[in-house]
């Protein structure tokens, strides 16, 4: 090793340290520690604070409002993520041909994405009000309670991140179309190809790779959803829309049982890390064979 | 350009438009007066007013929220970006050894699940004193903007051709000087986007700051717009106010600094 390398090797680690530093102790530490936590019954305003082996995890085995919270979180992501990429991607090739007003339609496009979710949480409250709400007038004066009725639910809050993270999709994929060269399409055209044709053989192909990365990201942000079941419907009526998140949240800090709350959230953690894993190993799997 | 075009090009904005109208229309009740919110017929025909806005600033703990979240997410993205930006240059450019562990360790910070660390982050802010302070929603949140800025500026340094750098060195600058007068400018812009997302990112975030917030002192918009209080019934003017108000930075983003906002965005998942 030349002395040049080793005051790379050396101003490497200095510049490195504070951030790796502060991820050990806000990032890190923590992960580690939700699973000593997970392992203890914690109840602060009690005073309780005893080990108790992984007796949480078996009281969640059997837990009935635990195995709802899983149906509840797989249902939202796989609907909320499947109805994102049809539109988006349907957004995306109407943006593609768009000559004027570009940056005024990106503007619109992402504005759904860029407000708080609360804003978005506050809003749909207000279209899904029962009475006064303008969903129900423009349904021809119903008096449907979107978020009280159990079975309406769920499917509301849907539409509500949908709304919000469609464009986040459409946005990627507006990107790679933009890089895609004219002339292709220029030579599809001389072939006779239509606009269908088009689409599928051309541009899909091409936007598989972008895609498989948005639905990576997406589908992890939806496991992890919290802010807008928490305005919206705070995981009720009667648990219709309480996710892992909610569940998690509730034990934490309205019961206060930290121990508990810990548990769900490992549950979350070790959900997030095996999807990504899958996902990471898919597209792996799909590089190496030839396009 | 031809007729057919410039109709296409008008229906995909109307499209657009149509897909954010629920943001126009809580924009529209922010201005109309409580007695024309009880039905949309009313809502329509009701001449415009400030009221909501007025009760907003004077009654509520918005402005208090407002300047609450405007030093939180300034903070943090200061904190993010000055804690990020050398750790960037270093795992792009300098030999550290295990990086590619540490790279793996950065994006699975970036999916860490929220609700996962809020229990773990709880104790230690109330250990350290720290509930109801900025210090304890900027340190939390730096917990997800520093991974970010991490990964997005690893990559921006990358795309700096090698030789530029070493041009510099040549003419007798040292690694150093080379870094901050010749890398860093050219990855100002990356510093830019990365900086536009994190503070959007810290402006939204909800699940900490509910944590572990108690008064005026540290709420921050999203939980004072949560916590929006209402005696008898839901003042849903007042509301439709304050979610204007809260979306005045994001709104800004999206129009005026649109160009740097995309390039974060897509900077990731473009890139090989």
């Amino acid at each position: 090793m030349t002395g040049r390398e080793r005051d790379d090797a050396r101003a490497g680690r200095l510049m490195l340290a504070p951030a790796l530093i502060a991820l050990a102790v806000l990032a890190a530490w923590p992960g580690l520690w939700v699973l000593w936590l997970s392992l203890q019954r914690r109840i602060p305003v009690f005073g309780i604070e005893r080990f108790v082996g992984p007796s949480h995890y078996a009281f969640l085995a059997v837990d009935p409002r635990f195995w709802n919270a899983v149906q509840v979180t797989l249902i939202f992501t796989f609907i909320s993520v499947a109805l994102e990429f049809l539109l988006g991607i349907g957004v995306a090739l109407a943006l593609q041909g768009q000559q004027r007003g570009r940056r005024t339609a990106v503007a619109l496009l992402l504005l759904p994405w860029a407000l708080p979710s609360v804003v978005t949480g506050r809003m749909f409250e207000w279209l899904y009000h029962p009475s006064a709400g303008l969903l129900n007038f423009l349904l021809g004066g119903q008096a449907i309670n979107w978020l009280g009725e159990p079975m309406l639910a769920l499917p509301a809050l849907i539409v509500a991140d949908v709304w919000r993270t469609m464009p986040f999709v459409a946005l990627l994929c507006y990107a790679r179309v933009l890089t895609i060269a004219p002339d292709i399409y220029e030579a599809a055209r001389v072939d006779g190809a239509g606009a269908v044709a088009t689409v599928r053989d051309i541009t899909l192909p091409l936007l598989r790779r972008v895609l498989m990365i948005a639905l990576l990201f997406r589908t992890l942000d939806a496991l992890r959803a919290f802010d807008l079941m928490f305005v919206l419907t705070g995981g009720g009526p009667a648990n219709a829309t309480e996710t892992l998140t909610v569940y998690a949240y509730r034990s934490l800090f309205q019961t206060l049982q930290l121990g508990f709350g810990a548990a769900i959230g490992v549950v979350v953690f070790a959900l997030v890390m095996l999807v990504a894993w899958g996902y990471l190993r898919a597209m792996a799997h799909q590089e190496e064979a030839p396009a | 350009m031809s007729a057919r075009s410039a109709v296409r090009d008008a229906l995909t904005l109307a499209a657009l438009a149509l897909w954010a109208a629920p943001f126009f229309w809580q924009a529209l009740t922010s201005i109309k007066p409580d007695v024309a919110l009880s039905a949309v017929e009313r809502l329509l025909a009701a001449p415009p007013t400030l009221d909501h806005y007025r009760a907003v600033v004077q009654k509520s703990i918005m402005p208090a929220a407002l300047a609450n979240s405007l030093g939180v997410a300034a903070l943090t993205t200061l904190l993010a970006i000055v804690l990020g930006t050398p750790g960037a240059y270093a795992l792009a450019r300098l030999p550290v050894r295990g990086k590619q562990l540490l790279l793996l360790g950065v994006v699975a910070c970036t999916a860490f699940p929220q609700v996962t660390i809020v229990g773990p982050l709880f104790v230690l802010m109330r250990a350290l004193d720290l509930r109801d302070t900025w210090l304890a929603l900027v340190l939390a949140d730096t917990s997800f903007a520093l991974p970010l800025v991490l990964w997005l500026l690893a990559g921006f340094v990358r795309e700096v051709p090698v030789a530029v750098e070493e041009a510099a060195q040549i003419d007798g600058a040292g690694r150093l000087t080379a870094l901050t007068r010749v890398v860093l400018p050219l990855v100002a812009p990356g510093i830019a986007s990365a900086g536009l997302l994190v503070f959007l990112m810290s402006w939204n975030e909800l699940l900490f700051a509910y944590t572990f917030t108690a008064t005026e002192a540290s709420r921050t918009v999203p939980v004072a717009l949560a916590l929006f209080p209402g005696v008898y019934e839901v003042p849903w003017g007042d509301i439709a106010a304050a979610s204007m108000l809260a979306s005045l930075p994001p709104i800004l983003i999206v129009a005026g600094l649109q160009r740097w906002l995309v390039r974060g965005l897509t900077a990731g998942a473009l890139r090989e």
